[in-house]
């Protein structure tokens, strides 16, 4: 199937070791191959190419890989240096300033605009200490209102809404003079999706944005979307000349090439992604960690992150105590192994680590991966529990009958508990890494 | 985390360092090996073929495996010319959709053995299934089917609300336990209405979730089983909703849909756009899952049945 990039660019790398000798040969074929792991993660296919034609003559050139020692690192910082390059080498923030601050949310349908719309909206409430009005411009989509209003309402913030007006100009236009009258300080005006080809449409969105002259247009893109996205990106930059691109549903597998062409064909930077359905699921865009994520090379960072938000704050201060205290026990360890479950895919989780897509491609990782260890500590008493320090050898063997497994089963179990719980103990003293996944520390 | 950084980066370099493999042949070269042995296909030709190909979002392995079944034919036929060509990529491309399902489908109906036929919605966030199901529904209502559809997207917000405006559009019958309730619930009282209402279709909204949480997925499969719980041998049929404008993804949503809930049907969205859902000809051909229906357009009339030829005409349109 799809393999993904480091696969490629490992397997490119191996030819270029294995032919002893380093030609321009062997660097065309590597080159080849990044192009297709490109391609493959929905890069455009023509991007792809200018791409690796410019990697090709760094190769050659500047940082001439045929004399490198190692090659195939030499390679990949070259790519991922260029890639970094090319998504922007710093977070770009939005500009909210004015009376009120002006954002305008466009895109295609289904994209994901108006959950973007109420997360900044949240995200300026909550981080900005900002009031911001949600405005609802989407007068097509069934529901579309009732929808923000919702999302409003959870987040806690203010909706202008016209459920009469058919004119969406009007409605944005309206929302200003509200928002000023309101002491607003941000105005965010949601839009109904549209096609890129749909004139009419492209018009209106135009007309909006010159009835309400936003201080920040933004054009949200599936990260899922192929090679279609260029098509898209360039023609609503054409008739509304966005300031900046908002990435959606990284919480998904999709390799997200989608924003490399999006950030190649328009330049504009991408400001914000927006990762999951909840309210909170909002980040500010990280060019290295999607330059990493489109190679297939993991995303530690965002591994670390989503560990970090599943993991309430006062469960962790708890276990860190325990651990401090050397007292972590097989009920905390289930605890934190239900915590893991609960971030999703655990394949997909492994797979931001780098270099670890390797080594899961073929394994059926799934929750059963966790069963066995599981079974084991169900069969414990809650005293042992509580206290792993009480097996003793007649209580372990009784677990073994328990569970079903072998007693050396039980015993390398506990070993491995015991020597997990040692080191724990001992980053908790040396500072680095906090707790367990409570915290590894700050963000 | 630093902890973890250097765990990893250590592990990558021993597999760099790993011995040899000969890297795969591109396709590119495999193109010319094409042209190489019969000297009248023409590399701009075939160049300009891939390039459609990848550009309309088919992918590198279905776009090797097209010029592989028209590397075959060349050699069978003895072939050809220029013009020739482009015939057999095109008929090559509708033989792999047409693999699943022999004919060409005028329309559909539900057939009348299975009433009520249970039809199940599912599909990754935002790719029209509410729409879908809306247009659905509107097209068996006026073929005289009495139709209820279930709100089984008890999640996002108004999704409820969404799905009774389009029963109202297109009146039909409607069924709701309203936000935040059981969706396998949903499910099997929705079967259970459609069976005391003499309804010969009942349609289930799903909420939209990407393939790669497990717990939605698990959630999926439990909303299917407590169908058949009520009617045995419901969902008669998954419809798995793709959006066109998806890339290589799409092939991951449709293996994760199918081990959760048995897909046994593709509806395509969003082709009034310039994507070409090129995806789905991999998808089809791999999963043995025909493609059904078209949604060309927000409107309650623009879902059509999907056609293979017209489908791979629109491929190779500018
Ligand atoms: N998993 C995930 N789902 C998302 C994300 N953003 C949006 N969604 C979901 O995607 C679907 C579409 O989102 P909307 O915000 O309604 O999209 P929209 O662009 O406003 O759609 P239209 O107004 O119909 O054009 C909903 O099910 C959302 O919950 C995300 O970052 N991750
Ligand atoms: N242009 C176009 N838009 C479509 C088509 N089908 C659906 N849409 C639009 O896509 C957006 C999302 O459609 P929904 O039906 O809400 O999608 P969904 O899959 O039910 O979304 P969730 O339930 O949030 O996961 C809406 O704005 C629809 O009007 C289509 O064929 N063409
Ligand atoms: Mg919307
Ligand atoms: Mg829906």
């Amino acid at each position: 199937m799809f393999d993904n990039l480091s696969d490629r660019l490992e397997g490119a790398f191996k030819t270029l070791k294995g032919e002893g000798k380093l030609t321009e040969i062997n660097v065309a074929q590597s080159i080849k191959e990044i192009r297709r792991a490109l391609v493959g993660a929905d890069v455009n296919y023509k991007i792809a190419k200018e791409f690796t034609d410019k990697i090709k003559e760094e190769a050659l050139g500047t940082q001439n890989v045929l004399n490198a020692v190692k090659p195939g690192e030499m390679m990949v910082k070259i790519v991922m240096d260029e890639l970094v390059k090319l998504m922007g080498t710093q977070s770009v923030g939005i500009n909210v300033k004015g009376k009120p601050g002006v954002v305008l949310v466009a895109g295609l349908q289904g994209s994901g605009k108006t959950t973007f719309s109420s997360k900044l909206a949240y995200y300026l409430k909550n981080k900005k200490n900002l009031k911001p009005l949600l405005v609802a411009a989407d007068v097509y989509r069934p529901a579309a209102i009732n929808q923000l209003t919702v999302l409003a309402e959870q987040i806690g913030a203010k909706i202008y809404k016209e459920p009469d007006n058919k004119n969406p100009v009007e409605i944005a236009g309206n929302a200003i003079a509200f928002a000023k009258a309101n002491s607003i300080d941000v105005v965010i005006v949601d839009t109904a999706g549209r096609l890129a080809v749909d004139e009419e449409m492209m018009t209106e969105i135009s007309n909006i944005k010159e009835a309400i002259t936003p201080n920040e247009t933004l054009f949200v893109v599936d990260s899922m979307t192929g090679q279609d996205a260029v098509n898209t990106a360039k023609a609503f930059n054409e008739r509304i000349n966005y300031d900046g691109v908002v990435l959606t549903k990284l919480d998904g597998d999709t390799r997200g090439g989608a924003a490399l062409s999006v950030k190649y064909t328009v330049g504009k930077p991408i400001k914000f992604v927006s990762m999951g359905e909840k309210m909170d699921t909002l980040d500010v865009f990280h060019p290295d960690r999607m330059a990493q994520r489109i190679l297939g090379m993991g995303d530690i960072v965002s591994f670390v992150e989503k560990a970090q938000d599943q993991f309430d704050e006062k469960e962790a201060k708890r276990i860190e105590k325990k651990i401090k205290k050397n007292k972590f026990d097989f009920n905390d360890f289930l605890g934190q192994l239900n915590q893991i479950r609960k971030m999703g895919d655990i394949k997909s989780l492994l797979n931001m680590i780098p270099g670890m897509s390797k080594m899961t491609k073929n394994l059926d990782i799934d929750d059963n991966a966790f069963k066995k260890v599981e079974a084991i500590i169900q069969s414990m008493t809650p005293a042992e529990r509580g206290a792993p320090e009480l097996l003793n050898m007649s209580r372990k063997r009784r677990i073994a009958k328990g569970c079903g497994r072998e007693i050396h089963e039980i015993n390398m179990f506990i070993k491995q508990f015991d020597q997990m719980r040692k080191m724990m103990h001992k980053m908790s003293k040396g500072g680095g890494m906090r707790g367990m996944p409570g915290g590894f520390g700050g963000k | 985390m630093s902890f973890f950084k250097k765990l990893f980066t250590r592990e990558k370099k021993e597999e760099l360092d790993q011995g040899l493999e000969k890297t795969k042949t591109g396709i590119f070269s495999k193109i010319s090996r094409a042209i190489a042995g019969k000297d009248k296909i023409d590399v701009e030709v075939l160049d300009e073929l891939e390039n459609i190909l990848i550009s309309s979002d088919v992918g590198l392995d279905t776009t090797v495996k097209i010029i592989e079944r028209i590397e075959a034919r060349v050699a069978k036929d003895k072939y050809v010319g220029t013009s020739e060509l482009n015939s057999i990529l095109r008929n090559e491309i509708v033989m792999m959709l047409a693999e699943n399902e022999k004919e060409e489908l005028e329309d559909w109906l539900p057939p009348s053995a299975k009433m009520p036929y249970i039809l199940l919605v599912v599909g990754v966030n935002g790719v029209g299934k509410t729409t879908t199901i809306g247009k659905l529904a509107h097209q068996l209502t006026k073929q005289g089917k009495k139709v209820v559809l279930g709100a089984g997207d008890t999640f996002r917000a108004a999704a409820v609300d969404q799905l009774k405006i389009w029963s109202e559009r297109v009146g039909c019958d409607f069924f709701d336990k309203g936000m935040n309730t059981d969706p396998a619930a949903v499910a099997y009282e929705t079967v259970q209405y459609a069976i005391n209402n003499n309804c010969d279709v009942a349609i289930i909204d799903t909420a939209g979730r990407l393939h790669n949480k497990i717990g939605l997925m698990k959630e999926l499969t439990k909303i299917r089983n407590s169908a058949d719980k009520k009617l045995e041998g419901a969902p008669h049929d998954v419809m798995l909703v793709l959006d066109a404008t998806t890339g290589q993804n799409a092939i991951e949503q449709a293996k994760a849909f199918t081990a959760a809930t048995e897909v046994t049907t593709l509806a395509l969205t969003k082709l009034d756009g310039t994507a070409k859902g090129g995806v789905c000809i991999g998808i089809s051909d791999q999963f043995k899952i025909p493609i059904r229906y078209i949604g060309v357009g927000e409107g309650i009339d623009q879902l059509q049945i999907f056609n293979k030829k017209v489908f791979v005409e629109r491929l190779f349109e500018k």
